[in-house]
């Protein structure tokens, strides 16, 4: 096994000066998954308070408030009374599958979070195959709300079920080939190698026109693969009561609740990366201070997600068919013209770097 | 280490392997079979074959595995469970799977594997490469035959989907049979 772990190699080679080899790599592994559970639950928590706050502002409300200071601490609050609640279940319910799919949800989009580049050093697994790997993580979070939908035995948990696995299915194909896209300028699939490219100019700089076609087409599926506004269908409460998760109570449907918004921080963490350079400052103005790199790629991440939460409260929800027309008659061929259009100029040497 | 890891992923897949196909509900087989897969994915990460891992996650997990779960939710319902089988039948494929066992054991066994040391991990550039090359060693031919059968199965697909549409839209009915 050849996994680099390369959080920070103080920490690394204090625990392996106080124990033996295996112990060591054990628990710093374990200090890892303990790390990142941490960023994944304070980052989903904040992301919902922001995305309340945000929807607030747009229709000229103040938003929560009141627990602690301008309502930092709302949604700890409501954790700790979604901890409290009663975990209720149907009876004729297929309980091993029923509680079964938040993990597949969870584990997935803990597993893609493991992958991206905070700073240069700041990275718990940088594979070879970066964004491929990515790719196929995020087709198997689908099963979960499949699996959620059909366990409960409720006609309308299924219905939503059904339709999140034909938009996930559909605009999973866009999001593959846009990132493909840029693939062909990067010369790479591994996310440290692609952001060491952009040294000379983010990609979407570098490749100007395709770039940006490339960008506005990932931002339009990944919206529609989290699930969200204009494209949640999945739980178009007027149609569907909550979709999938309508039998889920408690803290299982938090945890369909926080990997919807850490799918958003992921979406959102991909586009940063490939098109916006990741933790390099503009112009390399702060190249002289490494750690300030997680403070651009925050600021990069958190304007793209409120690009996403600017479509939701904007835009009206989409009919079905008028979803899968808009991926199979204009996404995919756009798609398909642009990477021919984005080959061309990186074999005519078109891209503007500096 | 790895040989711990090994031995989990193994009994992960082999006790799995059993529960799907001894399970009486549709979906939860599926579901072990799902298991199945990802931990074949897990023993091509453990070689550091990692494209191959991907393509793994990518094409069963998330493509093979969600069709079937599609197919199931169409036409299953919760309260459904398999039928009992006959005994006779029940003897006539376990015979057949011991047979299917006992080949690939004496070929696992008969077979001296080569042990390589220091295996590198093989990059994307060095697959693109050779699925590209037309070289003695290279898999351009494979390559295009897959793409042509592909696109058959695309302009295949397509014109199932249009089919009705093109029979209700002509009106003289011999012309959209001819048409079909």
């Amino acid at each position: 096994m050849n996994i680099s772990l390369s959080i920070t190699k103080n920490i690394h080679n204090w625990l392996f000066s106080i124990m033996p080899e295996g112990v060591a790599s054990i628990t710093e592994m374990v200090l890892i998954a303990v790390v990142y559970l941490a960023i994944f639950a304070v980052a989903g928590l904040y992301l919902v308070l922001l995305e309340r706050r945000v929807a607030a502002w747009f229709q000229l409300r103040i938003g929560p408030n009141r627990v602690g200071y301008q309502g930092l601490l709302q949604t700890m609050a409501d954790a700790l009374k979604l901890v409290s609640k009663e975990l209720t279940g149907t009876i004729k319910a297929d309980k091993f599958l029923y509680n079964l799919a938040p993990y597949f949800v969870i584990v997935t989009s803990l597993m893609a979070l493991a992958l991206f580049p905070f700073t240069q050093e700041f990275q718990a697994f940088d594979i070879n195959i970066g964004i491929f790997f990515l790719i196929a993580i995020s087709s198997i979070g689908v099963i979960g709300i499949l699996l959620g939908g059909w366990a409960s035995n409720n006609k309308f948990a299924m219905i939503g079920a059904m339709r999140s696995g034909v938009q996930t299915i559909s605009y999973e194909l866009s999001v593959g080939l846009s990132l493909i896209t840029m693939v062909l300028i990067s010369g790479s699939l591994q996310l440290s190698e692609i952001v060491e490219v952009q040294k000379n100019g983010w990609l979407i700089v570098q490749g100007h026109v395709p770039a940006v076609i490339a960008f506005m087409i990932y931002m339009i599926a990944g919206t529609a693969e989290t699930n969200r506004a204009p494209f949640d269908l999945v739980e178009a409460e007027s149609e569907l009561g909550a979709g999938f998760h309508t039998e889920y109570s408690g803290m299982k449907f938090a945890y369909f609740f926080l990997a919807e918004f850490i799918n958003m921080f992921i979406i959102a963490a991909i586009a940063t990366t490939i098109f916006f350079g990741g933790w390099l400052s503009p112009f390399g103005i702060t190249e002289s201070i490494p750690i300030l790199g997680l403070f651009w790629f925050l600021g990069k991440t958190l304007v793209l997600i409120f690009l996403m939460m600017w479509f939701r409260w904007t835009f009206p929800r989409l009919r079905v068919d008028q979803l899968l027309t808009l991926e199979w008659k204009y996404l995919l061929p756009l798609n398909l013209l642009n990477i021919v259009l984005m080959a061309l100029i990186v074999w005519l040497n078109l891209t503007i770097q500096f | 280490m790895e040989k711990i890891i090994f031995y989990i992923l193994a009994i992960i897949i082999i006790v799995f392997a059993i529960a799907s196909v001894t399970s009486r509900k549709m979906l939860r087989s599926v579901i072990y079979l799902l298991f199945v897969l990802c931990g074949i994915a897990g023993i091509y990460f453990l070689i550091d074959y990692n494209f191959l891992a991907a393509i793994q996650l990518t094409v069963y997990a998330g493509g093979i595995i969600v069709l079937i779960i599609f197919s199931v939710l169409l036409v299953h319902h919760i309260e459904m469970e398999l039928e009992d089988i006959k005994t006779s039948k029940k003897i006539l494929v376990g015979l057949a799977s011991l047979l299917g066992l006992g080949v690939f054991l004496t070929t696992i066994y008969a077979y001296n594997f080569p042990v390589i040391e220091n295996s590198n991990s093989i990059d994307m550039d060095t697959i693109g490469l050779g699925l590209l090359s037309y070289e003695a060693g290279g898999f351009i031919l494979p390559f295009e035959v897959i793409s042509v059968l592909l696109l058959a199965a695309m302009i295949g697909a397509i014109v199932i989907a249009k089919g009705t549409k093109i029979a209700t839209s002509d009106k003289p009915k011999g012309k959209s049979l001819e048409k079909n």
